[in-house]
């Protein structure tokens, strides 16, 4: 099963190596992970999507509790979270698809920040999903690159439980 | 006044109650060995920064304290990876500097320069790299109180030349504050009240003790408890010496080569209690089928050991010496349960009676030296006294553990999770420094011995009275012994045929050389060794092709044991 897990690190030096190490050393899987500094510097805070049943989920949660710079470890997976991700796509335009491309992004809230002769770079935030529907119909017109942050989480303040999620 | 940062090093230490630092010098730490006269710390040269750390390790299992390291940087601190990798699996408190280029060369290939902190990272507890003096002393408070803290572990610290220069105003930190650590030393008090009701309903109780019970001192309680509840009590082989071997209640060590009366028992035991023991899978065997039946307790300090491997049912997460000590509490509480349990299970303890009769460790007699003689004669010749007895790896291990009886904790050092050939002998030599009155003794095989060998100069240069005891088969002799079995005696790679005259090597260096080839002349031999008040190697010629039993074959369930 997917997990995201959110980790609040002390920002100090080799602790991104110390996390990643730990999950290549013992063979855990990293699908992405993301890092920044929070609102305090000597903070920071990651979000590691992983794959694993519980009892992988479940070590990777302790050890990762066991090293010295980690404060807390969060597995949201059974929390209401929220998800973002953002994404740029170079995709092809040329001729007619231009103006095809320009009304899907429309539909998707996404951006064009960058215009060529052939290609348009666009920018577009999401939960997952969201941008894995934006790549699947873009694709036809001819996606050549494709550079994304991973995913960031955050729990949500109201445990609302019919509560409208996006 | 401003201090340097060797000074600073060298002063923590002796706040931190340092008496012995095991190291080698070179140019990146050469300024900390310019001071090291000037401070009441004792250096102990080794022949190899390997030993360094193993000495320190060594120095630590017998004591109970942090173990402490002193090497330069590039190959210097290389060489200490064995050694942390040592400490680390077996969880002892070890604190290792390593010399470092200068911090503006760090990342330029300098000479002698390499990223042992990168290195090192997966081998020890934590490690820092000290890029300011004025973050020396906190650093070091932190290594130490990591260190021997929760459950111990090495940690390294690696000082930049530059850093040992600088000054800085010194002032030794009271006391550490790390946000993200805080072990557990209290066990959960429900837990342990399910813990102690599933005890005291058990039919086939049993303890399965490890090194964590050492670690943490607790094999006082743990044996008081045992007696109280009449519960047999086995090792693992971290555990020995947590409980009496002389004992009744004592099934000796399971697992691999455990004896058959303990993997029986807990084969068919209803309740297992694992005592700071992290189900190795030397110990388990075939997962699925051990302890099929057990309900198990498992108490340890560290919550990644729980339910790792197996599934535990009742977890308790905190000091074993703390959950015990309340256990025993407990206990006494219903003091009438108790007494009605100890008498209940009289059955229990009359069917691991008879598995003992059934099954003793043995072996054949022989015109040659076996091997199991050897150890079975230091036993006898040292009742009483407790010695520490050292090991290094493979069958010289296996039997030193099962045919010499560990009563006290503290008394056995051997590398258990690493399997570390060579840790034996310098080892021991931080045995002796540690304690320089009493026998210390490494069990060795031919091979295992050769991997630091140099070490015996560290012994004559500072009169470490250490034995070395080398059960000569002239063989690797557990991997020969796997081929035996398993691959129909296909003795690749494992016979020496060039081995040095171990009788001249120990004189070579200044120590004294005996050699015995026959039975009759193993307890004279020993009387001998022991006697001599220097570093003694002594060459027992054994049988070459005996083999460890009882054995459970890798994959198999510990109740399927190859007996003798
Ligand atoms: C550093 C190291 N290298 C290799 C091994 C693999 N190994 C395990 S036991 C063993 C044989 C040990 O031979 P020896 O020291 O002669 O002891 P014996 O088994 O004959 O008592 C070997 C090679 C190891 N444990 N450690």
């Amino acid at each position: 099963m997917r997990h995201i897990i959110g980790v609040l690190v002390e920002n100090k030096f080799g602790v991104l190596s110390r996390i990643s190490g730990l999950f290549s050393g013992r063979g855990f899987n990293i699908e992405s992970l993301t890092v920044a500094e929070t609102d305090d510097p000597a903070i920071s805070r990651m979000t590691i999507v992983t794959l694993g049943d519980d009892q992988i989920v479940e070590q990777i949660t302790k050890q990762l509790n066991k090293l010295i710079n980690v404060i807390k470890v969060i597995d949201f997976t059974d929390t209401d979270h929220v998800t973002r991700g953002l994404m740029l796509v170079k995709v092809s335009v040329e001729g007619s698809k231009r103006l095809e491309v320009l009304k899907l992004i429309e539909v998707f809230r996404a951006r064009v920040i960058d215009m060529a002769a052939k290609s348009a770079i666009i920018e577009i935030t999401g939960n997952e999903m969201k941008l894995k529907a934006f790549l699947d119909v873009l694709a036809p017109y001819g996606i050549k690159e494709i550079n994304s942050t991973g995913i960031v989480a955050m729990n949500r303040e109201v445990k609302a439980r019919n509560r409208y999620k996006t | 006044m401003k201090k340097t940062g060797a000074q600073i090093v060298l002063q923590s230490l002796q706040i931190e109650g340092v008496k012995a630092v095991f190291g080698y010098p070179g140019g990146a730490v050469i300024n900390l060995y310019d001071e090291l006269p000037n401070y009441e710390l004792k250096h102990y040269l080794v022949r190899h920064e390997q030993a360094a750390v193993h000495a320190a390790d060594g120095y630590a299992r017998a004591t109970g304290e942090v173990g402490v390291a002193l090497v330069t940087s590039g190959p210097g601190a290389t060489n200490t990876v064995t050694g942390l990798a040592t400490a680390y699996m077996d969880s002892i408190p070890v604190v290792v500097f390593t010399g470092q280029v200068p911090t503006a060369l760090i990342g330029n290939d300098a000479f002698q320069e390499a990223d042992i902190v990168g290195i090192t990272r997966p081998c020890t507890k934590h490690n820092y790299l000290v890029k300011d003096v004025r973050e020396l002393p906190r650093i070091i408070k932190e290594a130490f109180h990591i260190a021997r803290s929760g459950r111990p572990g090495p940690v390294l610290i690696d000082l930049p030349k530059d850093v040992l220069v600088d000054t800085t105003i010194f002032e030794y930190p009271e006391s550490v504050s790390l946000r993200g650590y805080s072990p557990t030393y209290e066990g959960h008090p429900g837990q342990l009240r399910k813990a102690v009701r599933a005890l005291l309903k058990a039919k086939r109780p049993v303890f399965y003790v490890g090194g964590g019970a050492i670690l943490s001192n607790a094999a006082g309680v743990i044996t008081e408890l045992a007696v109280r509840l009449q519960i047999p009590v086995t090792t693992t082989l971290m555990g020995l010496g947590a409980f009496p071997e002389t004992h009744a209640l004592s099934l000796g060590m399971l697992g691999m080569h455990g004896t058959y009366r303990a993997n029986m028992a807990v084969t068919e035991s209803d309740v297992l209690v694992a005592i700071g023991a992290r189900f190795d899978d030397r110990v388990t065997g075939r997962i699925d089928e051990f302890a099929p039946d057990a309900k198990i307790i498992h108490i340890d300090i560290d919550p990644t050991s729980i339910s790792k491997n197996v599934k535990v049912h009742i977890p308790i997460v905190g000091d074993v010496h703390d959950v015990m000590n309340k256990m025993m509490v407990a206990v006494n509480e219903m003091s009438e349960e108790a007494h009605e349990f100890a008498a209940s299970h009289d059955e229990w303890l009359a069917r691991i009676a008879k598995w003992k009769e059934m099954h003793k460790l043995d072996y054949i007699q022989e015109e040659v030296i076996k091997p199991q003689y050897v150890v079975e004669k230091i036993c006898e010749l040292t009742r009483g006294q407790q010695p520490i007895i050292s090991t290094e790896v493979g069958q010289n291990q296996m039997w030193a553990a099962q045919f010499y009886e560990y009563t006290k904790p503290r008394t056995w050092l051997s590398s258990g999770g690493l399997g570390t050939m060579g840790y034996g002998f310098p080892a021991a030599l931080g045995a002796q420094v540690a304690f320089p009155d009493r026998l210390v003794i490494d069990i060795a095989g031919d091979g295992s011995i050769q991997m630091n060998i140099q070490e015996l100069a560290t012994a004559v240069q500072y009169r470490l009275p250490v034995k070395i005891i080398i059960l000569n088969n002239g063989y690797l002799g557990m991997v020969r012994q796997w081929q035996e079995l398993f691959f129909q005696k296909h003795y690749s790679a494992t016979e020496m045929s060039a081995v040095p005259d171990f009788v001249k090597l120990a004189e070579a260096y200044g120590a004294v050389g005996l050699r015995a080839t026959r039975p009759q002349e193993v307890e004279s031999t020993l009387k001998k060794a022991f006697s001599i008040n220097k570093p003694v190697l002594v060459d027992f010629v054994v049988a070459g092709e005996e083999n460890v039993y009882p054995m459970v074959p890798a994959g198999q369930p510990i109740s399927k044991m190859l007996l003798v």
